[in-house]
């Protein structure tokens, strides 16, 4: 990596300094400091509307669309501020794969969608065979245990599966882009149980290789699944700590009660 | 146990009344379509023939057919959608894919409202100022094809922008997630997505066009041309016009020539809305979510 003025070190994958950011007059996240360790999993945990999506928009720069948005701060992606004035959101983006809240794979078919960022990138850059592609699909849906349910019908269109199938797919079509980072905001609220339990094995699985960050409203899912544990409440980072340390000895009152379930 | 109150008997009561209401005013919806269209098929049927649609009217457009203005609405039709459909459709990508959301492209937006509210006669007379006078036109089929174009833009692009928004925001977002550019993310999903309902919206609202007059009266339209047009610098005779001419301009017309006129104009509409209702059930086949 180069090193412009933008640039720091360290073991972050995701930093913000001071971030504070305005949906038009309101207020929604502030002076947040968050470090995000790589290779680890990190979960966010805090009430509906603390601006847990709004912070895991911020860091690939998807909130930017809606134009009364306006953020004073730094977010380091990787080491490189993300805002500088040299950089391209389509690198920035490259690196962050996001996991949405409901399944949303494109109307096209399961072959198309996961080399969908494939064709993007790698295929303008250089002549890609039909056996690359194969491969590249193969082992896009191996890693996330969707190859055998679906390699007999990869033409068939995506919005015909089932939900839990669906969300395997969409972080199945991130891995050919490559990133290092995944975010993923509540990948299981639209699941049933069984689809959250699978969907959370894979998350599990690709531990290590991908930083990722995961926000849930599943305090059991916050505490089996991940190494580091987050703790929002309305747009502030409350505690922020190992995950069994938060859950078992939380230093905030607010930590304890929200975990206790007495509110949120 | 289940009998009903006198409270029941009240709400039936009314719920009955409203229900009567509804269903009278859609009645008297009806009615005058029917009116219409049966009155132009009783009284203009017998004018058609293969020789009304395809002969030049004769002896003052007291006989003969309508082919010449048959084919000049094809003519200004056509080239009207030429004009306004890729600007349009330019323009409803800009307003809903690019533009951010600020003072400025409310304004325009707003801009765009109010123009399709403008009465089409005072269309005619920017049109004539600007494309028959200033940009030396002269009254011809471009510019009076112009002058729809013009008239029809707002329509064209309020058609598309609401296809274009029909598209769900969640597919922009996972095309932007995976490093695609807006353009791409246009390319590749959004106008895959929308083309059928932006052509047929776009079909409809353009074929009613062929009906207009006013705009196309001091512009490129004229009465009578015995031969056909050869390019878009000729002037036309139009069927809108056509039929304004002969209803209240010409004298000894027959009845029924003038209906016919006026039920061939309809059936060219009723045509189009056909094909871009059929096309969009085609295409609405072959959409996969
Ligand atoms: N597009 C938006 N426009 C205005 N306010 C928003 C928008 N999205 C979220 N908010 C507000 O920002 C706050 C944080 O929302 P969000 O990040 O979605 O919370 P969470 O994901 O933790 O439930 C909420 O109060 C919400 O009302
Ligand atoms: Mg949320």
């Amino acid at each position: 990596m180069d090193n412009t003025a933008g640039t720091r070190n360290g073991d972050f994958a995701i930093e913000t300094r001071g971030l504070n950011l305005w949906y038009g007059d309101f207020q929604a996240l502030f002076d947040v400091d968050l470090g995000v360790k790589r290779g680890m999993i990190t979960s966010m945990i805090g009430p509906s509307g603390c601006g847990k999506t709004t912070l895991l928009r911020t860091c690939n720069r998807i909130i930017e669309r809606l134009g009364y948005v306006r953020t004073t701060g730094n977010v380091y992606v990787l080491g490189h501020d993300i805002f500088g004035d040299d950089v391209e959101l389509v690198q920035v983006r490259k690196q962050i794969g996001m996991v949405f809240q409901r399944p949303n794979p494109l109307p096209i078919s399961i072959r198309d969608n996961v080399l969908f960022g494939f064709k993007l990138h790698e295929a303008r850059l250089r002549k890609v065979s039909a056996a690359e592609e194969d491969e590249v699909l193969e082992s896009s849906l191996r890693q996330v245990l969707l190859w055998d349910t679906v390699k007999d019908r990869l033409d068939k269109p995506a919005t015909g599966l089932s939900l839990e199938e669906q969300q395997k797919l969409c972080i199945a079509r991130l891995l050919p882009v490559k990133p290092q980072v995944l975010l993923m905001d509540e990948p299981c609220s639209a699941l049933d149980p069984a689809g959250t339990e699978a969907v959370e094995e894979l998350i599990w699985k690709l531990r290590g290789e991908y930083t990722i960050l995961i926000v849930t409203h599943n305090m059991a899912q916050a505490r089996r699944a991940s190494e580091e544990c987050v703790f929002m409440l309305l747009g502030k980072i409350i505690e922020h700590g190992r995950t069994e340390e938060l859950f078992l000895s939380p230093e905030h009152s607010e930590t304890a009660d929200y975990i206790e379930g007495r509110f949120g | 146990m289940f009998t009903a109150t006198p409270l029941n008997r009240r709400s039936y009561r009314n719920q009955s009344l409203a229900k009567a209401v509804f269903f009278l005013m859609t009645v008297v919806l009806v009615i005058p379509v029917l009116l219409i269209v049966g009155t132009l098929v009783v009284k203009g049927a017998p004018a058609i023939s293969w020789e009304f649609l395809f002969t030049a009217p004769t002896d003052n457009m007291t006989a003969g057919g309508i082919f010449p203005a048959l084919v000049g609405t094809i003519w200004l039709v056509v080239v009207a959608l030429l004009a306004s459909v890729p600007v349009g459709v330019a323009a409803a990508l800009y307003l809903s894919e690019y533009a951010p959301d600020n003072l400025l492209t409310r304004t325009i937006n707003l801009a765009i409202i109010n123009l399709a509210g403008v009465p089409s006669i005072v269309h005619a007379l920017f049109g004539f100022g600007a494309f028959v006078l200033f940009f030396r036109m002269g009254q011809s089929i471009l510019a009076a094809s112009l002058t729809l174009a013009v008239m029809t833009l707002p329509v064209v692009i309020v058609a598309t922008r609401e296809s274009l928004q029909a598209v769900p925001q969640a597919f922009r977002e996972a095309c932007w997630n995976m490093g695609a550019t807006r353009w791409q993310t246009i390319r590749k999903v959004v106008l895959p997505n929308s083309i059928s309902g932006i052509l047929t919206g776009v079909i409809l609202e353009v074929s009613r066009t062929a009906g207009e007059t006013a705009p196309i009266m001091f512009t490129g339209a004229t009465a009578f041309v015995a031969f056909l047009p050869e390019g878009v610098l000729d002037q036309t005779m139009a069927m809108s016009y056509h039929l304004y001419y002969i209803a209240t301009q010409a004298t000894n017309v027959p009845e029924e020539l003038t209906f016919g006129v006026a039920l061939v104009l309809i059936a060219i509409v009723l045509m189009m809305n056909a094909v871009s209702i059929g096309f969009r059930v085609y295409l609405r086949g072959l959409k996969k979510w």
